[in-house]
């Protein structure tokens, strides 16, 4: 613990020194906000396996690293040689390095004016009321060491509102970079979609090889009345990666908020996903966790029907191989007078190798008596049989093998809407489960 | 075309197949007959190269080539071709898309090239009307949701596009109604040439009556007991199993 306890001084010491480089100086509410965080995390410091939450996380890896804290203003002029291939065809792109964003490698050419995008940064100079009225909010009765820590040290983010009424005509893709070795990241993401406003935001984080770091993004989603958004999420980060992120939503009546998770890379990842619904609102979340090696990937969703009438729908499957360990924690809670609630959580996984691992505890917590809510797990291996069907059919054992969990995979591929995105998924999934010369077929 | 040779199996410590010896010519058709645990499905599950099945003794050749040593992958690349009992359901996998990976890794065995995307549409879609299905299943899973019927044309949807040399048929007649059995027949008939060959594995003489076999086994307790003609089987339907024994 001696060491546990000096890597935390570290990042609480350092604090104050680089309080006076992050963005939105001179505003009094944010500055509040943020000493009020740092206190919070100098106190509890990161969560550990003794909170129920954090009970299958270990976050010691992270605290032993003593990450520099991405703090020195240095924006990226020149695109890190990888930028192209992490680029999804047909949308507007915000690209954030090392925690900073860049205008120049960012490209919203033909963004109607009522769609605001920019840097969260640049949004607490030119509208820092409206920013007040959002950032902190859906995280507010959530709080956990990562939240303190972002909220006291985020030095950038996404800021997007589309206002009233307005269809946004293409995706927004956020590329997160993390191209220098043993940095902390942490970035803030507002996402607004006004009364009857419809958008499609996709997040994607990246990094450089194997490379470690650690990045913690949190992303506070708003879905007013009548409205519908549309997230993915693309983790593909380095190998040594660490990857803490939030989606904090709420919602609204009568709006749908329909979030997809990709989660490929990392060593230690952590998603989680929470979103509060109003009356006769609506969400489906979906993800897939694709895990090998010594990997970790954890996925922690809760579902709050706050309100009548509401409807949720949740799938996560889970691939794992090697000695990676997934967990699937959701939980969907229906609160007192929230009738009529229709509710079905699943979580779907594949154990490819003896020594992978899952743990999932899907959990209803339920205050109301008149509500429709089901959960179903299933952890499961390939079948003998179908591989020899197959193989009886001209196919390798190997291909087999790749063809089947590739299927496994592809049902939470079919649900992306975006095309340019789809075909994106499906070459990062060619890539991880080869089917020899027939693999074009997919794209 | 397919030599079977005094051919031993266990599974496990027991054994089921207590020397078989088969030859078919090309273009034979033969149907091995039997009742219920003489060791028909074992005989085809070894010829498809199944696991849990142990040979013991004698061999198996495709063409003069030893089979029993090739991956189940390699046989249906030489030829081999096996109509299942009971086809297995693969979620996510598109017909057409096995389809195609299953023509495209024998033709690449063959040292052949990619079959054209368009050329291979127009003959999958030939097959299809001959089997009186609709274009659809193509593009359904794998048997997901099949009835019995539909499974079963399925398999020899997949026989008529790899155009196999030795196709073996497992109780194709098994859970088909009399008009999809017409339909399956005609589609197997359809595909009888001079350089093709087939074993029908039938508990019944029913689907004999549409593919007339030029040979028929009779199977009982891991031996063939009886060879004969077309009658033979006949004789097998008004008599039932139970004189088998007495000739054996």
């Amino acid at each position: 613990m001696a060491i546990t306890a000096g890597s935390l001084e570290k990042y609480v010491e350092e604090y104050p020194e680089i309080q006076s480089t992050l963005p939105g100086q001179g505003l009094a509410w944010l500055e509040q906000l943020r000493q009020q965080s740092w206190v919070q995390f100098s106190t509890h410091g990161f969560p550990t396996i003794q909170e129920e939450d954090w009970r299958y996380t270990n976050v010691t890896p992270l605290i032993k690293k003593s990450f520099q804290s991405a703090v020195a203003k240095t924006v990226a002029t020149s695109a890190p040689e990888a930028l192209a291939s992490y680029l999804i065809p047909d949308c507007w792109q915000v690209v954030i390095v090392d925690g900073h964003f860049s205008k120049t490698l960012s490209q919203l050419e033909g963004l109607p004016e009522d769609i605001t995008v920019m840097a969260l940064s640049d949004a607490l100079t030119e509208c820092p009321e409206k920013v007040a009225s959002y950032l902190g909010k859906a995280v507010e009765k959530e709080g956990h060491g990562f939240i303190h820590y972002n909220t006291a040290w985020f030095s950038e983010g996404l800021f997007v509102s589309i206002a009233q009424n307005v269809k946004m005509k293409q995706p927004l893709q956020l590329i997160h970079i993390v191209s220098q070795e043993n940095v902390a990241t942490a970035t803030r993401n507002i996402i607004i979609a006004e009364a009857g406003a419809e958008g499609v935001v996709i997040e994607s984080y990246f990094g450089n090889q194997d490379q470690a770091y650690l990045t913690s993004s949190i992303s506070e989603v708003f879905v007013a009345e009548n409205a519908h958004l549309t997230l993915y999420k693309l983790q593909n980060e380095a190998s040594k990666a660490l990857h803490f992120s939030g989606i904090y939503s709420q919602q609204d009546r009568q709006s749908t908020f329909n979030y997809l998770d990709f989660s490929f890379g990392a060593l230690i990842a952590r998603n989680e996903l929470h979103t509060s619904l109003g009356f006769a609102s609506s969400c489906d979340l979906n993800g897939l966790f694709v895990a090998g090696g010594r990997q970790h990937i954890d996925n922690h969703t809760w579902i709050k029907h706050q309100q009548a009438h509401g409807s949720s729908r949740e799938l996560f499957k889970g691939i794992l191989d090697g000695r990676a360990r997934g967990v699937f924690q959701g939980c969907v809670e229906v609160f007192e007078g929230a009738q009529k609630i229709d509710s079905e959580m699943h979580n779907h996984n594949l154990l490819l190798s003896d020594n992978a691992e899952i743990d999932t505890k899907p959990q209803l917590i339920i205050y109301a008596d008149d509500v429709k809510c089901a959960h179903g797990v299933t952890v499961g291996q390939l079948e003998d049989a179908s591989i020899f069907y197959l193989q009886s059919r001209s196919v390798s054992e190997e291909d087999a093998r790749d063809m089947l969990t590739f299927a496994f995979a592809n049902e939470m591929v079919d649900k992306i809407k975006v095309s340019s995105f789809k075909k994106y998924i499906l070459a990062l999934l060619l890539q991880k489960f080869p089917q020899g010369s027939i693999e074009q077929e997919w794209l | 075309m397919l030599s079977i040779k005094d051919l031993q199996v266990n599974v496990g410590d027991k054994p089921i197949l207590k020397g078989i010896s088969l030859e078919i010519k090309p273009g034979e058709v033969h149907a091995i007959m039997g009742p219920n645990g003489s060791g028909k499905s074992t005989l085809s599950h070894v010829l498809a190269g199944k696991e849990g099945y142990t040979i013991t003794g004698g061999s198996i050749a495709i063409e003069g080539q030893d089979l029993a040593e090739m991956a189940p992958e390699l046989r249906a690349r030489e030829g081999l071709f096996l109509a299942f009992q009971y086809p297995v359901e693969i979620p996510g996998v598109s017909n057409i898309y096995l389809l195609k990976a299953a023509l495209n890794a024998i033709r690449k065995h063959r040292g052949l090239s990619e079959v054209d995307a368009l050329d291979f549409l127009t003959r999958v879609k030939e097959k299809i009307r001959l089997l009186g299905m609709d274009e659809k299943f193509l593009y359904r899973a794998v048997n997901q949701g099949f009835s019995g019927g539909e499974k079963k044309r399925n398999e020899i949807l997949q026989m008529a596009v790899m155009e196999p040399k030795m196709c073996i048929l497992d109780e194709t007649d098994s859970g088909l109604d009399i008009d999809a059995l017409q339909i399956v027949a005609a589609g197997v008939n359809s595909l009888r040439s001079e350089n093709r060959s087939f074993l029908m594995i039938t508990h019944y003489q029913r689907l004999l009556d549409y593919i007339t076999p030029d040979v028929v086994h009779v199977l009982a307790d891991g031996r063939i007991v009886k060879t004969g003609g077309p009658e033979l089987a006949l004789e097998l339907e008004q008599k039932g199993y139970g004189w088998i024994g007495q000739v054996a």
